[in-house]
């Protein structure tokens, strides 16, 4: 900041703060880890349903659309929670900038892929295709 | 490598060990674990969308010993991750950062990840196993 710059700091820094991107990533985890605590109970009770279950039973039970529609917001959720969980891994403990920038990219691509996927095959299951 | 002329804290081995160290590493253990064993349900699910026979071997697989080792491990990091986490987010609140409720809270996640583990398992095992 310049001698003669006459804005208050505070303004540079609300919103943004120095990493540009303010607390955007902090606030999405959080979000996400909110909507897996039910997510992910949701998910390990249906699991627990279908032991034993064979391929028609379990496919019915995929294929409902409540389950369908809530497995897809868990897969979708898991992917970005963990994308974001990765990223602050690799940021933390990857010092070479080249493999550090390399692996978030490729965390990131994997991460939409799978969630892409797991969206699809729900998608198959429910609409029987 | 990062510049390292500043002053660095001294090797973790000097540590005395607390269950909040544990509690904060195995945090993140278990987060990585689960970013892979999101694979596992994306795999189920493949599988089931593949049809009869595909979905059978899934469970042949799943069921087998080496499966349900996997199975386990993939549940508690699961069970770990869900009650240290539920404690993350009351902390964010802002609550909980007095030492004696930081380190009781700390052995609560690791209990509370053992309890719902052996729950589940108990539940499974009277079920018949997984598949």
């Amino acid at each position: 900041m310049s001698a003669n710059e006459l804005r208050d700091p505070l303004k540079a820094a609300r919103g943004l703060g120095s990493a540009q991107s303010g607390v955007g990533h902090w606030w999405t985890q959080r979000i996400t880890a909110v909507a897996l605590v039910v997510l992910g109970i949701w998910f390990v009770i249906l699991v627990l349903g279908l032991l034993h279950a064979d391929y028609a039973t379990a496919h019915y039970t995929v294929g409902r659309p409540w389950n369908a529609v809530l497995l897809i917001a868990f897969a979708i959720t898991a992917f970005w929670h963990a994308a974001l969980g990765l990223q602050v891994v690799i940021e933390d403990y990857v010092h070479t900038r080249w493999r550090e920038i390399s692996l978030l990219v490729l965390v990131k691509f994997l991460a939409v892929l799978g969630a892409l996927v797991s969206v699809l095959a729900v998608l198959r299951i429910a609409l029987g295709v | 490598m990062a510049d390292t002329r500043r002053p660095l804290s001294p090797h973790l081995q000097v540590y005395r060990w607390q269950v909040q160290m544990a509690s904060s590493i195995v945090h993140r253990v278990t987060g990585v674990a689960l970013a892979f064993g999101t694979l596992l349900v994306l795999w189920g699910l493949l599988e089931l969308a593949g049809g009869e026979r595909s979905f059978d071997q899934f469970k042949i697989c799943i069921g087998s010993p080496a499966g349900m080792l996997l199975l386990f491990g993939w549940s508690w990091a699961l069970f770990y991750h869900l009650c240290n986490g539920i404690r993350h987010l009351i902390q964010d609140t802002g609550a909980g950062y007095e030492i004696r409720q930081f380190v009781r809270s700390s052995w609560l996640s690791v209990i509370g990840s053992v309890v719902l583990t052996v729950l589940v398992w108990a539940y499974v095992l009277m079920a018949g196993g997984v598949a």
